[in-house]
């Protein structure tokens, strides 16, 4: 199922975006503050109604599609780490089964195991660390089986340890079948663990491709207009200024 | 069926019986003369609407809190309860105080008109900023106009009227305001109850609760309805009875897993209960007249109020 973006405009966010996602990959959207990176991944997930173009699933408008159709395709995970109330871990991934109206064990269980979270199911969420939250929210998603994962700074917040533990857990939803795409601010992640990146600078797409490409020198000095360089072996690069 | 909605109902099977034996005079069934007059015209409907009202108070609070993510939410904060009240005050302004019908029902279009406000404003968005900020607009609104009418009342027993109106009670209440509100109760409990599982998702935020396929718009229309019928429906026939919903949930959610679902039901009843008990306890009170129920429950729930802040400050620091 191939997410298409054609002409996406967004009234002072967004200016006729267009790319086209197949499964099975990681996408990295990456792009200065206020770039549209959060609005563009908000109408992915067909939060915001775009102004004009359209996005489609496997040729399917997202406008044309019911809500909850579009919940079991696409499951998103905003930035945010909100838990309103301290309510019980397995009661939060369950949530991921509200498209498809129903409570199923095997895809919650399998959520919990691949985040390695089984023996966090009892707890409470004000209990919960920084990063076992973060990995919570993540198996409430996966729990929902969605064919496309969009995920904003999905790595904010957490320690150095837990950004390759969740990046590695999005790898393997990839590797299963499952499209995704990664809002991401740090452009060292973006460059090892993605196989895309799509650069936004105003609204508009500043470069597309495979990382080594669309990351390279000149596009960050370009959009980001800071001095950088390189360092390292493809897959375990760094980037140092100046 | 969980843990909170059994224990509430079978407390609220001990107190029912009880309540109907409490009151100025303790009713004895065997010796008690015309016991069964006092108990059916009486006592029963009395017990009936405050577990209806104190229902319809309970649920509508529980339903607030999970839509604003906010303990300490109560549905008096959103112009229903201050819009129904205001209808009842135009109707005693215009000396309507002794019809049996005209006052509920005016309170009745009160709190439609301001359910209309509220979902003219916020119902095409369906945003729950916007939603509080409305119920914020209409609730100052008729609190203005009722203070208004109160200044401008045009005698003084007039003034009396509306002024012991505003502080709820179900003194001399019968049967007919039962069956008055009890129907419009329950619609509005069964509109909360369905609304359960999207107030779960909304646990997450708004966005995410989009994103799993909620429709925010009906969400937000099933909560003015449904409060505008639990809230509407309770002030037209007992008057202002603060607390109630702000209370009650917090009584019950130790007894749940906290899901906001899990809360509309037992609230209910443990609504139903608070309001039974408070109403049984200003009847026994030796005061020379009985204190009004509305005072008795703000009486008990301020401090509530004041504790529930002083332990969310403690968590702050």
């Amino acid at each position: 199922m191939r997410l298409a973006v054609r002409d996406l405009t967004l009234a002072g966010r967004l200016s006729g975006v267009s790319f086209d996602l197949a499964p099975g990959s990681i996408t990295a959207i990456c792009g200065p503050n206020g770039a549209g990176k959060s609005s563009l991944l908000e109408t992915l997930a067909g939060l915001l109604q775009p102004d004009a173009g359209d996005v489609s699933l496997g040729g399917q408008s997202l406008r044309d599609m019911p809500p909850r159709e579009r919940a079991k395709c696409v499951g998103y995970l905003p930035q945010s780490h909100e838990i309103a109330w301290d309510v019980p871990v397995r009661s939060i991934v369950e949530l991921g089964r509200m498209p498809h109206g129903d409570r199923l064990a095997d895809p919650i269980d399998c959520a919990l195991r691949a985040l390695d979270i089984e023996r966090l199911a009892h707890r409470r969420a004000q209990s919960l660390s920084g990063g076992e939250t973060a990995r919570v929210l993540l198996a409430r998603v996966l729990a929902g089986q969605p064919r496309w994962i969009l995920a904003d700074e999905p790595l904010a917040a957490l320690d150095i340890g837990h950004q390759i533990a969740l990046l590695r857990h999005l790898r393997r939803a990839g590797s299963g079948g499952a499209g995704v795409v990664l809002v991401l601010h740090d452009l060292a992640h973006a460059m090892n663990h993605a196989d895309r990146a799509i650069v936004l600078d105003q609204g508009h797409i500043a470069a597309d491709g495979a990382c080594e490409d669309a990351l390279d020198r000149d596009t960050i000095e370009r959009v980001w207009k800071v001095p950088v360089r390189w360092i390292g072996e493809p897959g375990h690069r760094a980037l140092v200024t100046g | 069926m969980n843990r909170a909605t059994v224990v509430f109902a079978g407390l609220l099977l001990v107190a029912t019986p009880l309540s109907l034996l409490a009151g100025r005079v303790w009713l004895d069934p065997a010796s008690t003369p015309n016991a069964s007059i006092i108990l059916a015209e009486l006592r029963l409907p009395r017990a009936m609407l405050a577990i209806v009202v104190g229902a319809g108070l309970g649920a509508a609070g529980a339903a607030m809190q999970g839509y604003l993510r906010n303990p300490l939410a109560d549905p008096g904060l959103f112009g229903i309860a201050p819009g129904a009240a205001l209808g009842a005050v135009a109707a005693l302004w215009m000396g309507y105080a002794a019809s049996p019908w005209l006052l509920p029902l005016f309170a009745l279009v009160g709190a439609s008109g301001a359910m209309a406000l509220l979902a003219a404003i916020a119902g095409r968005t369906g945003g729950i900023a916007l939603f509080t900020l409305a119920g914020l607009m209409v609730a100052s609104l008729a609190g203005a106009l009722t203070a208004l009418a109160i200044s401008m009342a045009p005698n003084a027993f007039a003034m009396s009227e509306i002024v012991m109106w505003l502080n709820g009670a179900l003194t001399d209440r019968s049967w007919r305001e039962v069956w008055l509100a009890a129907p419009l109760v329950m619609l509005g409990i069964a509109l909360l109850w369905r609304s359960g599982k999207s107030l779960d998702a909304l646990t997450l935020g708004e966005p995410v609760a989009r994103s799993l396929g909620v429709d925010t718009r009906l969400l937000l229309w099933l909560l003015i309805v449904g409060v505008g019928l639990t809230v509407g429906a309770s002030v037209a026939v007992a008057g202002i009875i603060g607390f109630v919903g702000l209370i009650v949930p917090h009584l019950v959610r130790p007894l749940t897993d906290r899901r906001p679902s899990q809360l509309i039901l037992p609230s209910a009843l443990a609504g139903a209960l608070l309001v039974l008990v408070a109403d049984s306890v200003v009847r026994v009170l030796p005061l020379v007249t009985e204190l009004r129920l509305g005072i008795a429950l703000s009486l008990l729930g301020a401090p509530f109020f004041l504790l529930l802040l002083l332990r969310m400050r403690k968590g702050l620091a």
